[in-house]
């Protein structure tokens, strides 16, 4: 065995993108050992909750379009918003404890950043994959949907699909900061109890937050979730308003920024010092 | 190597780590508080210290992963707060706690981590296999690492951090934890690397450790650098050549007392809870001139100095955790 001399000599450093290339390999393995988990809550999930809540609880909801801001069932009105509530779960999910696994448990971020891997590509690999598993598990979510006939038209699925980005941008971003910087992981009872349950129930995916008394309506309208079945909605039923959808889009995009670089600041704070 | 002289400082001969007045502070707290080193190529190096003495946070500025707070740093003759992926790319780490991924293989480990530095995916495996190897894991390859004990993950963290055939090679307190047997395997290993051309710099608190492995070795107490050089140059300056290890009964009267009584038999002579320390040019001596003043010690022992009593005298006696 040679060990003098070394692959990398006189190439230059990895830029973020080619550095978060190179953890590829990593992910992929990490894909390849967890996906048939994935598959099963994937696929069954959205069905037993279109069933349970979009057929059999929505067959005693009498309502008309108007009310369900312009939904002709409620099976229709709350599929959309379902599937923006479970892209925010498995965000959530994806985004605590493997982070917190990365700096404290396993530390696979320190091995990582021995190698000439810097911050920025640690987290811009991590979040792309939480992106790409998600979006894959709401591709499988809209294609149990589609068969139910709630969408306008033959590319609203699609459509449906794309947008989800901006949900798991919203969450994954902003959350694995907030994870990043923690010491302990009880916190993350907190978010899930006070942060991602409230809004799963009350940011308009069951029920059209306009029901709610108006500084409640207020608050659930502040909370990304409901930016994302909104436009989730607006997408999936053909209902779209451009005003509303330019100001859904601004507000996740902005959160998905500002949670990205707050997470290569927390994540430097911890590992760099 | 030039084109990697990317800093503007040129480093004299082959000098591949350079430090000048190197601090490190964490708040208030002063970890490493000025310090000066120049590793050779090929060298082994040893920083020696008790726990707390500064050795993990100078280890970790020398990896690039921790940004020295003043003083100078050249890591291949660059800056290690502007060229730190370069210089990772060619240094190895082999950190104090073993950071590999339990729930991949012990081969996926390494062709994994071969993929960090951008070696191919072809080359990775051949690469990994070549490393499980060299540290005898060949047979495990594609056991979880979960499985493995603890001196066969350290060898597979060593065998990692060779995946990018690195120039130097920085090992945290590399066999702590392992039981001798799994230590000598260890040794064994790094000494092959050594004979290979590697620069090796490794932090330790194992005296028979650093006396095997290192050339030239510091001894680091409280942030500073309290002795500086060969294994057999610092017990020559620092202790006599032989030890003679006395023991009284508590009847006797305390240590303190008895080391007064014993003090001019020795050069000099060291308290410690259960025994003194009488170091000398002749040990046997010592032993003789304790009987013929009248005093009966329970045992006696005559012992040549070591690099544990260098430690000892330079960095207290007290125990720190």
């Amino acid at each position: 065995m040679s060990t003098t001399t070394s692959p990398g000599t006189g190439v230059a450093p990895p830029g973020t993108v080619a550095a978060a290339l190179r953890l590829t390999a990593y992910w992929s393995t990490v894909f390849r050992r967890t996906w048939r988990g994935g598959v099963v809550s994937a696929l069954l999930t959205p069905l037993l909750y279109v069933v349970a809540m979009g057929v059999l609880l929505g067959g005693f909801v009498r309502a008309d379009a108007a009310e369900l801001e312009g939904a002709t069932s409620y099976l229709a009105f709350v599929a959309p918003g379902l599937l923006a509530a479970h892209a925010m779960q498995m965000v959530i999910g994806e985004t605590t404890y493997p982070v917190m696994s990365g700096v404290k448990w396993n530390k696979t971020y320190y091995a990582m950043h021995a190698a000439p891997i810097g911050i920025g590509a640690i987290v811009l690999a991590h979040l792309v994959f939480v992106g790409l598993r998600t979006l894959l598990a709401c591709a499988a979510f809209v294609a149990v949907l589609t068969p139910f006939g709630l969408f306008a038209t033959w590319y609203a699925p699609l459509l449906t699909v794309a947008v989800q980005v901006l949900v798991v941008g919203a969450f994954a971003a902003p959350v694995y900061a907030f994870s990043a910087g923690l010491d302990n992981e009880w916190a993350f009872n907190l978010l899930f109890r006070l942060g991602m349950i409230p809004m799963f129930l009350f940011s308009g995916a069951f029920f059209p937050v306009a029901n709610l008394a108006a500084p409640l309506e207020l608050l659930a309208k502040l909370t990304p979730l409901w930016h994302g079945v909104d436009l989730t909605r607006m997408v999936a039923l053909g209902t779209v308003d451009a005003g509303a959808v330019v100001v859904h889009v601004a507000y996740l995009a902005l959160l998905t920024a500002v949670g990205g670089w707050l997470a290569v600041r927390r994540l430097g704070a911890r590992m760099v010092h | 190597m030039t084109e990697h002289l990317g800093s503007g400082s040129a480093v004299a001969g082959d000098v591949l780590i350079h430090a000048r007045d190197l601090r490190k502070s964490f708040g208030s707290f002063e970890a490493v508080r000025g310090i000066d080193v120049d590793v050779p190529r090929g060298q082994a190096f040893g920083f020696l210290g008790p726990n707390g003495a500064g050795k993990s946070s100078t280890m970790r500025m020398v990896a690039a992963v921790s940004p020295p707070t003043s003083g100078t740093l050249r890591i291949l003759g660059m800056d290690p707060s502007t060229h730190s992926s370069a210089i990772k790319a060619r240094i190895g780490v082999c950190p104090q706690e073993d950071t590999l991924d339990l729930e991949l293989t012990v081969r996926d480990n390494l062709v994994v981590y071969a993929r960090y530095f951008g070696i191919p995916r072809r080359a990775a495996r051949e690469r990994a296999d070549e490393l499980l190897d060299f540290v005898q894991l060949g047979d495990k390859a594609g056991a979880m690492v979960d499985d493995l004990s603890g001196g066969m993950k350290r060898r597979l963290t060593i065998a990692r951090s060779l995946v990018n055939r690195p120039e130097i090679l920085l090992l945290d307190e590399p066999t702590t934890g392992l039981d001798p047997q799994a230590r000598h395997v260890v040794w064994d290993r790094l000494f092959r690397l050594k004979a290979e051309g590697v620069t090796l710099v490794l932090t330790t608190h194992y005296m028979d450790e650093a006396e095997q492995l290192c050339d030239r070795l510091v001894v680091m107490d409280k942030g500073r650098i309290a002795a500086d050089g060969s294994p057999a140059e610092l017990v020559r300056e620092h202790v006599a050549r032989e030890v003679a290890e006395i023991r009284f009964a508590a009847a006797d009267g305390s240590h303190v007392d008895l080391a007064e009584r014993v003090a001019g038999f020795a050069e000099r002579v060291e308290v410690l809870p259960d025994r003194l320390l009488l170091y000398s040019a002749d040990g046997e001596r010592a032993v003789a001139d304790v009987h013929a003043a009248g005093l009966t010690p329970s045992t006696t022992l005559v012992r040549r100095a070591s690099l544990e009593d260098v430690f000892l005298r330079l960095t207290g006696r007290t125990l720190v955790d």
